[in-house]
């Protein structure tokens, strides 16, 4: 009983986090219809921003937002500078974004060095908590709750305001959008911004789980790719179902079958792909 | 190109005094040529940054010489991609004409180079822990100063059943060959002794979060063993005390799972972590004081297990290349004086290698201690002369599979 009660709680922590990691990836996916490479450099960023920020002081959750805007700031200058100059040409796109990645991984080992820093979590939620005769690590509920926050304030965003009106819109079909009188472009950079945003603060609320390393970047990008995969390209909903799925997937997948611990991540999204191509929640059909 | 090695010449930073002795001018005191295959791009460069680091710093303890002859180290950054490497490894032999190689780094790099450097008559000093190298795939041209995978393992294994008297462990380490290697050295002396290993657990080497593993863990247990490369250890020890177990079970682990590189980010969490070694940076010797002092003063770090092999490979080849009065054009000699020599100050103490390349020297039982703010890993136990097949039978030892992640088979684990 035990086992099922912690490994859920795991799962859900996981999917949380990894809620923090993909709401990015899938706006941004389902707007430009490109996978940007680069969510995994970003959100290494984040991490890494976000560390040197508490090791001058700053607390955590300001850390965590000041990580955030100066990784959304860079995803702005990205697609303002490289990608916009190449639109339509998708394939080029994708390419640049890897290209990125590679200088962020490269520059973040030249600035930071290559041993892990550790990120602390802020000291209230560092001891475990005692449920029912085990322990919980306290931050991982935080981790969830904070991500179901989030997952709430951007369903707002998207939902009930103009700028989410747009999105929606663009998502679901650009060029009818663009002919109703929305500059699409513009909202590409908005997106961007807060695709690049959610990257750098997922980084930090996922620091003092993952810590931040070189490779962390190439470690979280498969793992967004699957949550967007399951969950549909675009969509909101998608990306947090796709994540706890995800969660649940990989904690008990590999706690019962630990020898096919990266098969059993990847196979529904094999199967996923052959089946309903647009994901759980898509709403774009490609 | 020249300029490559010319560059390479300047980056190592020697002092002016070496730069006017090397460069391209072909004295009559010509440079020992020594190509370095390291990483300096990409996920493995933590550890090659480190390992140019104690090159450098134990050249420069040491005037930049090498048996009398001033060296010219040519640097290869061969990225961690085995095609890359076996490319600079070319490059380094043909068109740079090295006298011997030091490195690489990664396993998987060494077997890429392997029948390259064999072919060529190229001496080898090896750092990459796997078993094969020294074992059934031992060449004649190779020797490694540090230790194969298992090495190590085995001393933890007999101090885990014999001083601290544990009989039920639990291994853990990373799923690839060097993780399934040390975790099969433990496994197979402390099972020989009597002792019981009830849980293998094996995540993937980029396992995004431990939680869930750490989960699974017994708690009836005496102990742990980690077999970690690169940061994991430091992350699987941060979650073990995330989920409350830290203090309760204690850990072990093999050469890597608390190196020094990782261990003062691991902060309080580590202290009691017992791990085995060929090295401590708290080793007591003049050699080791020089340069642990010398690393601090230049790069502010502890010099671990990838700082440690290339100091200990310059002080290997100086007794040999000495001997030698300075002489490495026959290669044969050159290799068969590196591993006939017993090498007596080297900073993991003394060095001698047996038949198939290895070395045999000091594994040492480490305890993480705070000093001051400050962690260290304190020898608490040496066994001295420690060979690759610890106590057994050389050639019975390799009729047996090489270690591996079903050899030998785990009887007792409980599910």
């Amino acid at each position: 009983m035990q086992f099922w009660i912690i490994q859920t709680l795991n799962s859900l922590a996981m999917g949380g986090l990894l809620f923090l990691l993909s709401a990015g990836f899938s706006l941004i996916f389902g707007l430009m219809r490109i996978p940007n490479l680069a969510h995994g450099g970003l959100f290494m960023l984040g991490a890494y921003v976000g560390a040197m920020c508490m090791q001058w002081g700053v607390p955590f959750w300001l850390a965590a937002i000041a990580a955030g805007l100066a990784v959304g700031a860079l995803g702005t200058v990205l697609e303002g500078g490289l990608l916009r100059r190449m639109a339509g040409n998708e394939q080029g796109q994708v390419l640049i974004t890897l290209g990125i990645s590679f200088i962020i991984a490269d520059l973040c080992l030249l600035t930071w060095g290559g041993d892990p820093v550790p990120l602390d979590a802020p000291r209230m939620l560092r001891p475990p908590v005692f449920l029912a005769g085990f322990a919980f690590p306290g931050y991982r509920l935080a981790v969830l709750a904070f991500a179901l926050i989030v997952a709430l304030g951007l369903w707002l965003l998207l939902e009930r305001t103009r700028l989410g009106a747009m999105i929606r819109a663009g998502v679901d079909d650009r060029l009818m959008a663009r002919s109703v009188g929305i500059r699409v472009s513009r909202l590409f950079s908005a997106v961007f911004f807060l695709g690049a945003f959610l990257a750098g603060l997922g980084g930090v609320i996922g620091g003092p789980i993952l810590s931040a390393y070189p490779g962390l970047d190439t470690d979280m990008l498969p793992l967004a790719l699957v949550v967007v995969i399951l969950g549909g390209v675009g969509s909101l909903p998608g990306a947090l179902v796709g994540s706890f799925l995800v969660g649940i997937i990989y904690n008990f997948g590999t706690a019962l079958f630990p020898d096919f611990a990266y098969v059993i991540l990847f196979l529904p999204m094999v199967v996923m792909l052959v089946v309903k191509p647009s994901g759980l929640f898509g709403r774009v059909t490609r | 190109m020249f300029t490559l090695s010319r560059r390479d010449v300047f980056k190592t930073g020697i002092g002016v005094s070496a730069l006017a002795l090397t460069g391209r001018a072909v004295r009559a005191d010509e440079p020992l040529r020594i190509g370095f295959l390291t990483v300096k791009t990409g996920p493995l460069a933590a550890g090659g940054i480190q390992m140019e680091q104690g090159m450098l710093t134990w050249l420069k303890l040491n005037n930049n010489k090498i048996g009398g002859r001033t060296v010219e180290l040519m640097v290869a950054d061969t990225n961690g991609v085995p095609a890359t490497t076996r490319t600079k490894t070319a490059e380094l032999v043909e068109r740079q004409k090295a006298h011997l190689l030091i490195g690489p780094l990664a396993a998987f790099e060494a077997l890429a180079v392997a029948d390259y450097t064999e072919s060529h008559h190229m001496p080898t000093m090896g750092l990459a822990a796997f078993d094969e190298g020294t074992q059934k795939g031992a060449q004649k041209y190779f020797a490694r100063p540090t230790a194969s995978a298992g090495q190590a393992s085995h001393a933890m294994a007999a101090y885990c059943y014999s001083e601290l008297k544990m009989r039920r462990m639990a291994v853990i380490a990373d799923d690839f060959a060097y993780g399934h290697q040390q975790t099969s050295a433990f496994l197979r002396v402390f099972e020989d002794m009597g002792g019981k290993i009830v849980q293998k657990i094996l995540p993937p080497l980029n396992a995004p979060d431990y939680g869930t593993y750490i989960s699974q863990i017994k708690t009836d247990l005496d102990g742990i063993f980690m077999g970690f490369a690169g940061s994991n250890g430091f992350r699987f020890t941060k979650a073990f005390f995330e989920y409350g177990l830290g203090g309760k079970i204690p850990l072990t682990g093999g050469l890597t799972a608390m190196d020094e590189a990782i261990l003062q980010q691991t902060g309080e969490d580590a202290v009691g972590i017992m791990t085995a070694n060929y090295y401590s940076a708290a080793y007591d010797n003049a050699a080791n004081k020089a340069f642990v002092a010398q690393m601090n003063k230049d790069y502010k770090a502890d010099p671990g297990y990838y700082a440690s092999g290339p100091a200990i490979c310059g002080a290997v080849l100086d007794a040999a290349i000495t001997k030698l009065g300075g002489k490495v054009d026959d290669p044969d000699l050159l290799i068969n004086t590196i591993r006939s020599n017993v090498v007596e100050n080297t900073i993991r103490g003394p060095v001698k290698f047996d038949a198939y390349g290895q070395a045999i020297g000091n594994i040492y039982i480490r305890k993480v201690e705070r000093k001051a703010g400050h962690n260290v890993n304190t020898v608490i136990k040496t066994y001295e002369n420690v060979s690759q097949f610890w106590t057994y039978d050389p050639v019975e030892f390799m009729k047996n599979p090489t270690y591996s992640r079903d050899w030998p088979v785990a009887k007792n684990l409980e599910n």
